[in-house]
């Protein structure tokens, strides 16, 4: 089996990675593997150096002309790079790197500190959410009263939100 | 407060006491947090930068853990200076390489540091004796706390605290400890610690972080997630981990000294010869040899007295530390070995020989078993 890289050497570094249920296989050479740092599992450049089929791919999910509105950061940045460009990347590219954020770490959701001034909007946030489902729920099951009793629970907490 | 005053004295990392403190040198956690929608050092113009400064070192400077704080541009030390507090992991590699915009901030005790225009806007750490990962987080917390009062922390409903690289986000926290693992070395079952604690995504590391060699038998273990599970989760579960390396450190130790005496004897007299007489001596193998005493000093073969000063050999013959007496001027790598080899030489006069007794004790057949 050839390398997947160079093309021409033997293959004798096998590497398969599942995202989101898809697997995908990567055959290397000794020395493009090493090149490629893959030989060192604990490094970060693991994702990103699966041909494209790792980090910077994944960010290339989200539209590929989009820029972050407040800081210019673009996909090719972080291809060049591995970091983002300001707090709204994460909002900007949101879809490429929700995959990457999963592959990366233990869950998708963080459970650790908050800080104070955010307590109480994460926590009407996160009961907007739980109300949506409700929601959901009720109007997949035909109850339009409890649909409509939640929906204006839902409009309340908005209003507290928004200042 | 004087960077040569905070030079003076070695950092209650090296000098106080916690527990695990023999096998586990220090404890660390460091916290990573950006302001809200201003670009992140690696992206922003110097003039960005220079904003972002003005705003985070006065808040900084203002807690009242940093009462008599020793703060300084990054732009305003030399590149000695820098490597001395990177030497002592007051500051990242990283920082130490930064230019105008950067800053540090640290106590005199040397137990929190806060970089200033990091990879991330600000990255806080406490550093302690022993294996203290719950206490160092005590006291990060409690400034990270007060800051997010006072600044405007980028953080999101679902992923928590933005960082500039994605490995951060969430927590932004990360937890380590630096092991003494000789006994795991020269029993050959390092490799086995070291993969079954990536396996449980663990990091293990070199002794100055990311990329950097395993030197003096030093490892760290770090958390390599930051996503998904608490502080207090992550911090347990390291310390569960770490406590397991100990324990497999102990007993190999224990075995060494049950079924290979002569080698580790043979190891420790060796290093003890080599140290006290030689002239030419390169920090790598300085590092190597001083795990050696340190593990003798651990097994009862020099007195106990001895452990500070042998601990903080490990970072006086580190290359800045060594020059730092230099004024200024760059010594060539040859001049540093020769002075190293004589500052060791000089520190191990106070050092008895190797005294096998309670060694050798262990090593006598055993009487039988009638007590």
């Amino acid at each position: 089996m050839q390398c997947d890289v160079c093309g021409e050497k033997d293959a004798t570094v096998f590497l398969t990675q599942i995202v989101e249920g898809k697997m995908q296989k990567v055959n290397l050479c000794e020395s493009c593997s090493k090149a490629k740092h893959i030989d060192d599992p604990t490094a970060f450049e693991f994702a990103d150096v699966l041909l494209g089929l790792g980090t910077a791919q994944q960010l290339e999910r989200s539209p590929a002309a989009r820029k972050c509105p407040v800081c210019g950061f673009t996909q090719a940045d972080f291809k060049k790079t591995g970091r983002l460009g300001c707090s709204e990347c994460y909002t900007a590219f949101a879809e490429g790197l929700s995959a990457m954020l999963a592959n990366m770490h233990k869950g998708t959701t963080h459970v650790g500190k908050v800080p104070g001034h955010q307590r109480v909007k994460r926590e009407l946030t996160m009961k907007i959410k739980t109300l949506q489902a409700d929601l959901d729920e009720a109007v997949a099951a035909e109850q339009y009263e409890r649909a409509a009793s939640i929906r204006d629970q839902i409009r309340q907490i908005e209003m507290e939100l928004s200042p | 407060m004087k960077l040569t005053e905070i030079l003076a004295c070695p950092g209650e990392w090296l000098s106080g006491d916690g527990p695990h403190r023999q096998i586990v040198v220090s404890s660390r956690i460091r916290l990573a947090r950006n302001l809200t929608r201003t670009p992140f050092p690696g992206w922003a113009k110097r003039a960005e930068r220079l904003e972002t400064l003005e705003l985070i070192r006065p808040a900084v400077e203002a807690l009242p853990e940093m009462r008599d704080a020793y703060s300084q541009n990054l732009t305003e030390l030399t590149a000695l200076e820098r490597q001395v507090l990177m030497e002592r992991h007051l500051i990242s590699r990283e920082h130490a390489a930064k230019g105008a915009g950067s800053a540090v901030v640290m106590n005199a005790e040397q137990t929190l540091s806060f970089m200033i225009n990091e990879e991330d806007h600000l990255r806080m750490q406490a550093i302690r004796c022993g294996l203290q990962l719950q206490e160092a987080y005590r006291m990060v917390d409690r400034c990270d706390t007060e800051l997010g009062d006072r600044l405007d922390f980028a953080f999101h409903d679902e992923l928590g605290f933005l960082t500039a690289c994605p490995t951060n986000v969430g927590t932004g926290m990360r937890a380590s400890a630096m092991l003494h693992l000789p006994g795991l070395v020269m029993s050959d079952q390092i490799n086995k610690i070291i993969n079954s604690v990536n396996k449980i995504g663990l990091a293990v590391r070199g002794l100055h972080g990311e990329g950097t060699e395993a030197m003096g038998n030093l490892f760290q273990v770090s958390n390599q997630t930051t996503l998904g599970e608490s502080e207090e989760q992550i911090i347990e579960r390291l310390t569960k981990v770490i406590e397991h390396i100990v324990e497999h450190e102990e007993n190999s130790r224990q075995v060494l000294v049950e079924r290979r005496l002569t080698t580790l004897l043979d190891q420790v007299g060796r290093a003890y010869g080599i140290l006290s007489h030689a002239h030419s001596m390169a920090s790598k193998e300085a590092l190597n040899l001083l795990s050696v005493i340190k593990l003798g000093v651990d097994l009862g073969l020099f007195p106990d007295t001895t452990r500070v000063m042998i601990d903080e050999l490990f970072i006086e013959t580190q290359p800045a530390h060594l020059q730092k007496g230099a004024h200024g001027q760059k010594m060539t790598a040859e001049a540093r070995d020769t002075l190293r080899a004589s500052l060791i030489r000089a520190k191990l006069k106070k050092l008895p020989k190797p005294n096998l007794t309670r060694l050798k004790a262990a090593e006598a057949p055993k009487e039988p078993d009638d007590e």
